[in-house]
């Protein structure tokens, strides 16, 4: 007869924190930034079509490191949520708060009561209509939900990144500066010394998209012609 | 057959808004439960009934324009309302029927082309819209029985082709592709009529607005039931063009000088139509 054995709540908790941790860990960079323009979101990603960014709602947007199948599936669920919302109320009372606390939840239950927890780490962000309303918020796989200000690095080498993120960020970046900051960052992490256009997903959710754009959906993915002329802007 | 979890994982995979809140939020779909026998059928309910739209294509596009008027029977219930939406990037929705189920049915249409836009990534084809909503129209086949018909008429730029297209519906949700012009609601006969005279091969995008303008104008000449420009309270039709840039509504201004270039004309040619 087989005999359980007995492992402490602690070590349980441990071991899969351990685990989540290591998944994570063994990817890229994610950068999310808030600048003057808006928000930036930088990812270094070689596919063209497996998006770890996307487009949640009106101001709101998603990245995401880790496993590509358990964050698509929270992404959809992020995207069901905010539709519902939005039609079931009005498109103004969908946000960033109530989407990242419904992340929070389903992160902490899945931690807790599947057979592995997500290795993912999430980041949800809202443009505000000035830079003090911006909101960032990170999710962690274990449920921890985080109120960041003016930048958030996650997954790869995220000390490392965010230290370079640190030492170059400004209240009044432009989405063009910025994104130059997030990828001098994600090649800190990195023995090559250039990142090509190609390797990196970038986004951005524009502040004044009813004015420049004239449309309320702040998101916008930048294409790989887009991001040579910023990156070859650089003085 | 055992239900595996890859099985679940895919039966519960959809790009549809609707299909979604048909499984989990069924509530939230607009419902409307036909009156059961005994009520005087016959009667139509005295509910707002949106009136004229307007589409045609031109040189790169379509452009599309509704009057502003709902009315009660014999009640102008709206002077204000609004009847031609964009759908998403590249089309547009204009309604003719009753007002409250279109405007339900307008809203849910939207969410279900952003929600297919977010979810799979890419833009649905406009075929692929056009059906949708038309099974969105067929949807409302018993309310349309009782009298309370929702007839939209659908426009959008083909990216893949490069050209804009027309649909039109019938209350069954029957779609059909309509070639240069075409016109829904109480005045769309004298609508399609001045259409008819107006409207030209590869029209220039401000002159087709023009066109619009000026058949709705002929629509509420004969029509009780569509308001013409109203230069009192200053109120314009609402036209939006479509082309591969995108959908753009045409400004209050354009259209206050385009409605009072027609109001002058016709003044100065001092002739009965």
């Amino acid at each position: 007869m087989t005999q359980q054995f007995y492992v402490s709540p602690e070590q349980l908790m441990k071991d899969r924190a351990d685990f989540a941790r290591k998944g994570i860990a063994r990817g890229r960079s994610v950068i999310v930034v808030s600048c003057e323009d808006g928000i930036a979101l930088v990812a270094e990603n070689p596919s063209p079509s497996l998006h770890k960014i996307g487009e949640i709602y009106d101001k709101i947007a998603f990245a995401a490191v880790g496993k590509y199948n358990e964050f698509e599936s929270l992404r959809q669920a992020g995207v069901r949520y905010a539709d519902v919302r939005g039609y079931s109320y009005d498109r103004d009372d969908v946000t960033a708060r109530g989407l990242a606390s419904v992340y929070a939840q389903s992160l902490g239950a899945v931690f807790t009561a599947e057979q592995k927890p997500f290795e993912v780490e999430l980041a949800v962000a809202e443009v505000g209509a000035s830079q003090d309303l911006d909101h960032l918020y990170r999710l962690t796989f274990d449920g921890s939900i985080a109120d960041e200000h003016n930048f958030i690095v996650m997954g790869g080498q995220a000390d490392k990144v965010s230290g370079a993120i640190e030492g170059g960020w400004q209240r009044d970046l432009s989405f063009a500066a910025a994104i130059r900051l997030a990828v001098r960052g994600l090649v800190t992490d990195n023995e090559a010394p250039d990142l090509p256009a190609k390797a990196l997903e970038v986004a951005v959710l524009d502040r004044g998209s009813e004015s420049n754009r004239g449309t309320r959906r702040a998101f916008r993915r930048l294409s790989d012609q887009d991001v040579v002329e910023l990156l070859a802007e650089e003085s | 057959m055992q239900e595996t979890t890859a099985n679940k994982v895919a039966a519960h995979a959809t790009s549809s808004f609707t299909e979604h809140l048909q499984r989990d939020r069924p509530e939230l779909l607009p419902q409307y439960t036909p009156f059961t026998a005994g009520t005087s059928a016959g009667q139509p309910l005295a509910v707002p009934h949106a009136t004229t739209i307007v589409a045609m294509t031109y040189a790169g596009g379509i452009v599309m324009a509704g009057d502003r008027r709902a009315t009660m029977g014999n009640i102008i219930a709206s002077r204000h309302i609004e009847k031609v939406f964009p759908a998403d990037q590249y089309s547009v929705l204009g309604i003719a029927g009753t007002a409250g189920i279109a405007i339900d049915l307008t809203r849910l249409f939207q969410v279900e082309l952003e929600h297919y836009e977010k979810i799979e990534g890419t833009l649905l084809s406009l075929d692929g819209k056009a059906n949708r909503l038309g099974a969105m129209i067929r949807g409302n086949l018993p309310m349309a029985l009782q009298g309370l018909a929702v007839v939209p008429l659908f426009a959008g730029f083909d990216t893949a082709a490069g050209v804009g297209r027309l649909f039109s519906y019938d209350v069954t949700g029957g779609r059909y592709e309509e070639q240069e012009h075409h016109a829904v609601g109480s005045g769309s006969m004298f609508a399609r009529g001045a259409l008819k005279k107006l409207w030209r091969p590869n029209l220039p995008e401000d002159e087709a607005i023009s066109v619009a303008v000026e058949s709705l104008y002929d629509a509420a000449d004969d029509d009780s039931a569509t308001g013409g420009p109203d230069p009192v309270r200053q109120l314009w039709p609402v036209v939006y063009a479509v082309n591969r840039a995108g959908a753009r509504r045409v400004s209050e201004r354009e259209l206050a000088a385009m409605a009072g270039n027609i109001i002058e004309s016709r003044a100065a040619a001092r002739r009965e139509a």
